[in-house]
């Protein structure tokens, strides 16, 4: 199978291996601009392993991912990481927001990598914060502030770079359904209107529905649920 | 409440045995931090024992020589000096002559050596039996038959031995060579220390000491975060808070009784190192550390219940909740008063004592050890606030600077505290460099002499023959210049009841005079009389044609035979100029051509060596010439070369001495570090899923430990200069900064900082690998 | 749902005629299905006939849409005690899915095909219902939600049923 046409993010026969363990046996993965794709699939199914090689964080043992007619595994790991910089935006599960800096330090650190001087970045990043509706926390540190607020700053930080695939794995896994829903809405929102990409890890039905499309990893092997039935 | 006690900590002592891999880890960790610091404790109390032991043998084997002139006996035995320098190392040598067979033997030997044998210590034979001990073998043309036992020398690596000699009667002074009957001191020595000594000894101590003790304090609380996060677990199944504090209290005990045992070995380890260095050319013998049982039970009773105290201590601001664990947020500002109360009232403690070294008094023992320990102390009390106070200023620069001094800015106490241990041991080890280097310095200083002349002096016994003397020294390898120069003093009266005028008379070759005076000209025969320099008086009054003068032969033991010169007409007008001893002295100048026989045998000679210090070993060539022409010669080298030496040796020790304490708290450090970093593993993974670059990372956790580093050295050095001048002007010395040593000790401390981060980086770099982003 | 106990709950509020009531029905429940007046009329004169409305009063011209009715106070019991009463859950033992892949099974068909076809049908729906939710007010937002966890119920049960399609085989092909 090649690349669908028009595709932004697109992998093929993904194999990874940790040790004895396989993690990634022949996956397959595409993704539009603008298009959020949910992927799901039990624990330990290699779903987040799955992201991880998208995004140029972990090199696949072998199998081609093309990211805007580039190959990233032709990519050294320099290269992946300014990619990373520039083009990806990434949320986890518990945030992980840098403890020791204020929420708006932490939206304006991925434009500051970027060599954004820092009053500039925390404009932005202001900006940003008050489109997810967490503005009036950008003097707190992330431990002043509850899970879904630290989240939706996490978001924000995804965003702030205005990326072109935002990475998102299992960003609501932490939060009750309320602040996830509110969540999720706020990122595809945000991702539409800028018409980034989301891929969206997670084993959660209900937060999979604000996807336009998923697909299942089981085994270690991708099933696009598009071609099923 | 003491059954509960027990109880909890208990516990704690099995929760540390128990906690698994990670428990034991800890433990050891632990156990190895107490053990260095018990094991350094017990050294240092081991030490005033080890100096008294010394004391005691010193006393013990002293051959008196001032005393009151003794016939020969059954019961003499004369002795003379023979000390000698090799490489830098005083050798002690004595040459004995036994007059009877009741004649006292010397401690450490069982009989006396024959004319051509010697006895000699352990450390001297392995040093005459090496490639190194060549040319001391060459001076020393004795055969060996046996060696000294432990009782009679004061150190393992002390360099001594005992010739036989021959017709020592002949050379008897009482001063250099002298009968006696019984070694020892005739009167109990006082042991009355110098209270300059004595003060030298406390601030070692105390400057040891504290960074141990802060180190104690840091060592038991490795691993801390986490064991915190085991104690929420307890709090978890229903242990009450204070229950949970002594549950530490007693895992801290665990870490710290192991730690008594390791420092125990340590120290026995240490013990029997200890007889195998020399410092400062002090060296001991592994039974003289034996640390007084007293300090040695204090330690074993003050280690534990002070980890016990200091693990309260730091739970104090920690609220062990359920489920985790909360730093009381934001404490309170620090407060700057009671810390500088701490420094300031050390100085008060001292202030009293300025100048007292000088005139003799006596150091306070209790306010000079008050004193150094709260300037110290003071450092751990001040280095937070200073952190603090400069970390929340700071904020401006890159993304690494701001990662670091956000962190800092978060948790400036713990930062403070990783330092303290370096700053106490950086400030009191400048303190002390201060203090020696001052003390030593004035020892040495102003001795006038003109080392571009002579670099060393020869002193020969009376009536040598200097003119050959000093043609056999012009012959040494190494020697470029020898001026050999005769000297007695003449006196208007019979020396036995004392002249009221004197002058020198010196006798040379026209070479060796042209080093003493401007003359006219000069051939052997000519006699002068240079004035112009010191004594002009006397000289111009006695010094007159025809009168009979009286030639020192008493040479201040009272006895002797009068025997005169009578001054020529023929004495030509010269001008005194400052000789190689550093002095200008108006006095009568002859050539050998004009001294009658019965003034060459009295005079004493002196050869002035000007030495080509490019060739090696050349002042150990002269030695041995000098050693060849008179086995009692006495050879000098100039102050300027060897009080470098010598200070050297001295920076070295202390500088050596830091280190290890430097490179302790440096583990520690890098404990710490780790322990942070793996605490932050998973965020590190999402940093770098962002795409931030390692270096970045690196340099920030550079930052972060070179920022309190830095401060704690900079307060370290203030703190350190100030102590180092109060104690300089307790004891009266010239008040100088030993830059070297000062700049040595920061830039320690900061390759140790770079040292930690260097140790840190391939873990960091390991752990922000992306799998730390995989969910357990 | 009860439509006899809802339209007795709107009653309660004060009495009302035919039409109002259809009207406050379908705003505050009938979003799916609009009540048809004949549902009206009929369940009114159940109600009548059981005492627990009465005719309050007609308006001119007659015909059954003018009639107003009021609430009576066994008809308030009524409503009290339905609101009480829990609903019985509702046991799917035997769902049309279930027998879907026992049949897959026992005919050697792909019955994991059948899952998934099924999983990405729920997904679907759950797709439409959350759109519509995000469109939609607080009333929207409750109603989907609800079957939002109910279609997430079934979905867990297709991957629970899928992680164990090996085991179920072979009970049901012994």
């Amino acid at each position: 199978m090649s690349a669908p046409a028009g595709s932004l993010l697109a992998a093929e026969d993904l194999r990874k291996a940790y040790g004895p363990t396989v993690a990634l046996d022949g996956a397959e993965f595409s993704i539009h601009p603008g298009e959020v794709v949910a992927v799901m699939g039990p624990s330990g199914s290699g779903k987040s392993t799955l992201l991880h090689c998208l995004a140029g964080i972990v090199p696949p043992d072998s199998g081609s991912i093309v990211y805007d007619g580039r190959e990233l595994a032709g990519m050294n790991d320099a290269q992946r990481s300014a990619l990373r910089r520039s083009d990806f935006g990434f949320v986890f599960q518990f945030g992980q927001l840098v403890p020791e800096l204020t929420c708006v330090e932490n939206v304006a650190l991925p434009l500051r990598l970027n060599g954004t001087s820092r009053r500039q970045a925390e404009k932005a990043a202001l900006t940003w914060m008050e489109r997810l509706e967490v503005d009036d926390l950008s003097g707190k540190r992330p431990g002043e502030v509850s899970g879904g607020q630290g989240q939706r700053v996490a978001v924000a930080r995804a965003l702030v770079t205005g990326p072109r695939v935002v990475f998102a794995d299992e960003p609501t896994g932490a939060l009750d359904s309320l602040n996830g829903e509110r969540v999720m809405e706020l990122l595809t929102d945000a991702a539409r209107s800028s018409n980034a990409a989301v891929v969206l890890v997670t084993h959660e039905a209900r937060v999979a529905a604000y996807s336009d499309r998923e697909i299942v990893v089981r085994d270690g092997k991708s099933r696009d649920m598009e071609r099923v039935a | 409440m003491n059954a509960r006690w027990g109880r909890d900590l208990g516990l704690g002592v099995k929760f540390a045995f128990t906690g698994g891999r990670e428990g034991h880890i800890r433990v050891l960790l632990t156990a190895v931090g107490v053990g260095l610091g018990v094991a350094l404790l017990l050294l240092t109390t081991a030490i005033p024992n080890a100096l008294s032991v010394r004391h005691a043998r010193d006393d013990a084997r002293m051959d008196y020589t001032y005393g009151p002139p003794r016939a020969k006996a059954a019961n003499t035995l004369v002795i003379s000096d023979a000390d000698t320098t090799y490489h830098g190392e005083d050798v002690r040598g004595r040459l004995v002559e036994p007059e009877g067979p009741k004649a006292p033997v010397a401690p450490g030997l069982t009989r006396y050596p024959a004319p051509g044998e010697m006895v000699v210590s352990p450390a001297l034979k392995e040093l005459l039996g090496s490639g190194d001990g060549a040319l001391l073998r060459e001076r020393l043309p004795y055969r060996i038959v046996g060696t000294i036992a432990e009782n009679g020398l004061i150190g393992s690596r002390e360099l001594t031995y005992y010739a036989g000699g021959k017709n020592l009667a002949a050379h008897l002074d009482g001063w250099k060579t002298a009968r006696i009957s019984a070694f020892g001191r005739p009167s109990a020595s006082s042991n009355t220390l110098d209270p300059v000594l004595l003060l030298l000894i406390l601030v070692v101590f105390v400057v040891l000491l504290m960074p141990v003790a802060v180190f104690i304090a840091t060592a038991v609380r490795f691993g801390g975060e986490r064991r915190d996060r085991r104690l929420a677990a307890l709090r978890l199944v229903g242990s009450d808070s204070r229950m949970t504090r002594r549950i530490a209290a007693g895992e801290a005990l665990a870490g710290s009784l192991v730690g008594l045992a390791f420092g125990t070995v340590f120290f026995l380890l240490g013990r029997q190192l200890a007889g195998s260095v020399e410092v400062v050319g002090i060296s001991v013998f592994p039974s003289y550390l034996n640390p007084s049982p007293a300090l040695a039970a204090l330690v074993a009773v003050a280690v534990p219940a002070a980890a016990v105290l200091v693990t309260l201590f730091a739970l104090r601001r920690v609220v062990i909740e359920p489920l985790g664990v909360v730093r009381t947020a934001k404490p309170t500002r620090r407060r700057l008063w009671w810390r500088l109360l701490l420094p300031v009232g050390g100085l008060a403690m001292l202030a009293p004592m300025i100048g007292q070294g000088r005139s003799n008094g006596d150091f306070n023992t209790y306010l000079v050890i008050g004193g150094v320990l709260l300037l110290l102390i003071g450092v751990t009390t001040l280095l937070p606030w200073v952190v603090e106070a400069v970390v929340a200023r700071l904020g401006r620069g890159s993304l690494a600077w701001q990662l670091a001094v956000r962190r800092l800015q978060l948790s400036s106490g713990s930062a403070a505290r990783m330092v303290n241990g370096i700053a106490v041991a950086v400030a009191g080890a400048i303190a002390m460099q201060m203090l020696f280097a001052g003390v030593q310095g004035d020892y040495t200083k102003n001795t006038g002499r003109d080392t571009t002349r002579a670099q060393m002096q020869v002193n020969l016994s009376r009536g040598a023959d200097f003119g050959r003397a000093a043609g056999q020294f012009a012959a040494t390898k190494g020697v470029r210049k020898a001026t050999a120069i005769g000297s007695t003093e003449l006196g208007d009266r019979d020396w036995r009841s004392g002249p009221t005028g004197t002058a020198l008379v010196t006798v040379g070759s026209c070479a060796a005079l042209r080093e003493m005076a401007r003359l006219p000209s000069c051939t052997d025969g000519d006699m002068f009389v240079a004035t112009g320099g010191t004594n002009d008086a006397d000289v111009a009054k006695i010094v007159r044609p025809g009168r009979t003068l009286h030639i020192d032969d008493v040479n201040g033991t009272g006895r002797g035979k009068d025997v005169t010169w009578t001054v020529p007409g023929g004495l030509r007008q010269a001008t005194a100029i400052t000789g190689p001893s550093g002095t200008r002295d108006s006095s009568v100048l002859l050539t050998p051509g004009a001294v009658p026989e019965r003034m060459s045998r009295l005079l004493s000679a002196t050869v002035y060596l000007s030495v080509d210090t490019s060739v090696p070993d050349a002042f150990e060539h002269a030695r041995n010439t000098a050693a060849r022409i008179d086995p009692l010669a006495d050879a000098m080298e100039w102050s300027a070369t060897q009080r470098s030496a010598q200070f050297s040796s001295i920076r070295t020790g202390t500088f050596a001495g830091a280190i290890c304490v430097l490179a302790l708290i440096g583990a520690s450090l890098l404990v710490s570090q780790l322990e942070q970093l793996r605490e932050r593993r998973k965020l590190l993974s999402a940093l770098i899923a962002f795409g931030t670059r390692r270096r970045t990372l690196s340099l920030s956790v550079l930052w972060q430990t070179a920022i309190p580093i830095a401060l704690g050295l900079l307060l370290a050095s203030a703190v350190g200069l100030t102590l180092g001048v109060v104690l300089l002007e307790m004891v009266g010395s010239t008040v100088g900064v030993d830059w070297p040593s000062v700049l040595g000790l920061t830039g320690a401390g900061a390759a140790v900082v770079l040292t930690v981060t260097l140790l840190s980086l391939p873990p960091l770099l390991r752990l922000m690998r992306p799998d730390g982003l995989r969910t357990e | 749902m009860s439509i006899g106990h809802t339209l007795l709950g709107l009653l309660e509020s004060g009495p009302r005629h035919g039409y109002d009531l259809k009207r406050a029905f379908d705003e505050k429940f009938g979003q799916d299905r609009p009540l048809h007046y004949g549902q009206v009329y009929s369940t009114m004169s159940r109600l009548l006939k059981h005492g627990l409305v009465e005719v309050d009063g007609i308006e001119a011209g007659g015909g059954p849409e003018r009639k107003r009715y009021a609430i009576t106070d066994a008809g308030i019991t009524d409503v009290e005690r339905w609101l009480a009463t829990p609903e019985k859950p509702e046991e799917y033992l035997q769902s049309t899915l279930y027998t879907k892949v026992v049949l897959a099974l026992l005919t050697h068909r792909n019955a994991a095909d059948i899952l998934d076809a099924q999983r990405a049908e729920h997904l679907r729906s759950m797709r439409i219902l959350t759109d519509r939710k995000r469109k939609g007010d607080l009333a929207d937002q409750l109603i989907c939600d609800h079957a939002l966890f109910h279609l997430e119920a079934d979905l867990r049960w297709l991957e629970l049923t899928a992680a164990r399609l090996d085991k179920l085989r072979a009970e049901v092909t012994r």
